[in-house]
């Protein structure tokens, strides 16, 4: 039975990943062309008019933000359609009636938003390369940082998708949640430089520990400890997964 | 040991009862056909039994596997061909399937030769890389049998399956259901609102109302409940009689018709013409006699 797990949740993936790719004018490119035009704006226009970050030109302080930016977009949206889709198109039924257990079904399609945001990620670094050159201090912590954020913002794409009943609720949480949430994440700017109740009222976002610890794989500069980072970061995969555990147990076809 | 058992099975949506208390048992390699009006829970039914929707209370084996126990082992028996259209109508027709059997553990080329059997079979193979958005209605239909079937169920429900079907196809659909019995040794579960269709192909029969079941027999002795049976007869002229036994009378199609009960000679019948000068050219049963049967349950 635990093969059969296995083979059921490769399907998922493969198909996620052909849903994506398929429509990858909707899902690869919008997310290379927004970065892009951040790099160029913030980066190169405005960013020659700013002092210096730690050591690191402002386009480089920029490039790991707008990087962990993508990945969070690409892969709570990816969940977040996908399953809302096939709610809608009521096909989640072919997966209910399957011996598709509930754990497989939620790992198939936060490994779908988790592999979107990587590839987004992958292709907005190859993008960066051509706005400035970094070295990257540790490559595992970028690579770790990048997959617990990806999945810890499937997994909330994947709740709202759960919760949504119609078209209008899967574009609520992005827009009132995960962009403030991302710009005040610490984006476009270095903690250090807020005044002290920002920082307080930062500590609560939990975006400014990954993109803190992400940066810090690039560059060896933290704010918070690395520990700490990676305490928060797996904390909420915990607790997002435990949710969507309890949640996904009462999806039917309605 | 039964295909399918229901053991005190209720369902509510908010106050409504969907299901009440449901006792029902599926004799294994039968059609068996669930009657009931529009609203009746024959789609609830099917739901809670095979796991898009949850009951809330009651037992559920499929071939004697819970399946709240033996979730997994009971779902590969089972395949579905739901009411209404349920797969992405932007995927491939052949993808849809072989996506399906993945969910069963298997790879498109273990399921290959299955694959092409059912594409040819239910007339898809020359749609099978069409996306699912351009096929008809029927073809729809089929495109969800293929799918439900690609892992070789051993219990097969169909919510109403020749539901807006044209009648070569329902033909087509019901040869096919017959096949699978016989050779695939199924079990079907049906539903549909065509009594004649019900009397002509099912064995075993249940009428659902209310979230309640009225009924459920065998075909035959459902039939043999009928105090009576009905012929549609020819005359050389108008004949109304009212008796007992025998009744004469004009349907409002203005075809005639006589109500016979089940402990008179037929031989009576002709008698009782010839008394009346009225001559019977011909004299056949009437076909929807679960109709009969039906209205009656339903009033
Ligand atoms: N998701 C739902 N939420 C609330 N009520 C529902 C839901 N699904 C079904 N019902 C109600 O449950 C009852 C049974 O519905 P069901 O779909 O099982 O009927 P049915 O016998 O399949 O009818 P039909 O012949 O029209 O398909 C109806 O009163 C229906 O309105
Ligand atoms: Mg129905």
């Amino acid at each position: 039975m635990k093969n059969l797990q296995f083979k059921i949740y490769k399907t998922l993936v493969k198909k996620e990943v052909t849903r994506f790719t398929r429509i990858w004018t909707q899902t690869i490119l919008p997310p290379i062309i927004n970065q892009s035009l951040y790099f160029i704006i913030f980066g190169q226009f405005i960013g020659s008019q700013i002092a210096n970050i730690q050591g690191l030109s402002y386009m480089q302080f920029l490039v790991p933000g707008l990087l962990m930016m993508g990945m969070i977009n690409a892969s709570y949206s990816n969940v977040v359609s996908s399953f809302f889709g096939s709610k809608f198109q009521r096909s989640i039924e072919e997966i209910l009636v399957a011996p598709v257990s509930k754990t497989t079904m939620i790992f198939g399609f936060i490994s779908g938003g988790i592999l979107r945001g990587l590839l987004v990620g992958a292709l907005i670094y190859l993008v960066s390369l051509f706005f400035t050159q970094f070295q990257v201090y540790s490559i595992m912590q970028v690579i770790l940082f990048s997959i617990l954020t990806a999945s810890a913002f499937a997994l909330a794409g994947l709740i709202n998708g759960i919760y949504a009943k119609k078209f209008d609720d899967i574009s609520i949480i992005p827009t009132f949640v995960l962009t403030p949430l991302t710009y005040f994440g610490g984006v476009f700017y270095a903690l250090e430089s807020l005044p002290e109740f920002w920082v307080a009222l930062s500590k609560f976002n939990p975006i400014v520990y990954m993109i803190d610890g992400f940066r810090a794989g690039f560059y060896n500069i933290n704010y918070f400890q690395n520990s700490t980072n990676l305490t928060v970061l797996i904390v909420l995969n915990i607790a997002l997964f435990a949710l969507a555990y309890k949640l996904i147990q009462k999806v039917t076809r309605a | 040991m039964y295909a399918l058992s229901l053991e005190k099975v209720s369902k509510h949506y908010g106050r409504l009862t969907a299901l009440d208390n449901i006792d029902l048992k599926v004799k294994p390699n039968t059609i068996f056909g669930l009657l009931g009006s529009n609203g009746a829970g024959k789609t609830t039914m099917i739901s809670c039994i095979t796991g898009t929707e949850h009951k809330d209370d009651g037992k559920i084996k499929v071939f004697g596997k819970d399946i709240d126990k033996q979730t997994q082992e009971s779902k590969f028996q089972i395949g579905v061909v739901p009411q209404e259209f349920n797969f992405s109508i932007f995927e491939k027709v052949k993808d849809i399937i072989i996506w399906q059997a993945g969910y069963y553990g298997k790879s498109s080329n273990e399921v290959k030769e299955r694959l092409n059997f059912l594409l040819h079979e239910l007339n898809l193979y020359d749609k099978r890389n069409q996306p699912a958005r351009n096929l008809s209605g029927g073809m729809k239909r089929r495109l969800m049998i293929a799918r439900a079937l690609i892992h070789k169920p051993k219990l097969l429900f169909l919510d109403e399956p020749t539901a807006g079907v044209d009648v070569d196809l329902r033909a087509q659909t019901w040869k096919f259901i017959e096949k699978l019995k016989k050779e695939e040794k199924m079990t079907i579960f049906l539903t549909t609102h065509y009594l004649e269709e019900a009397e002509q192909m099912c064995d075993e029969i249940a009428i659902i109302k209310s979230g309640k079941i009225l009924k459920s027999a065998s075909k035959k002795s459902l039939l043999n409940e009928l105090e009576s049976e009905v012929f549609t007869v020819k005359t050389n002229k108008p004949i109304k009689i009212e008796s007992k036994a025998i009744k004469f009378y004009q349907t409002t199609k203005g075809q005639t018709e006589v109500e016979v009960s089940k402990s008179t000679k037929l031989s009576a019948v002709f008698e009782l013409a010839h008394k009346k000068q009225v001559e019977i050219y011909d004299i056949r049963p009437k076909t929807n006699q679960l109709e009969r049967l039906y209205l009656q349950l339903n009033q």
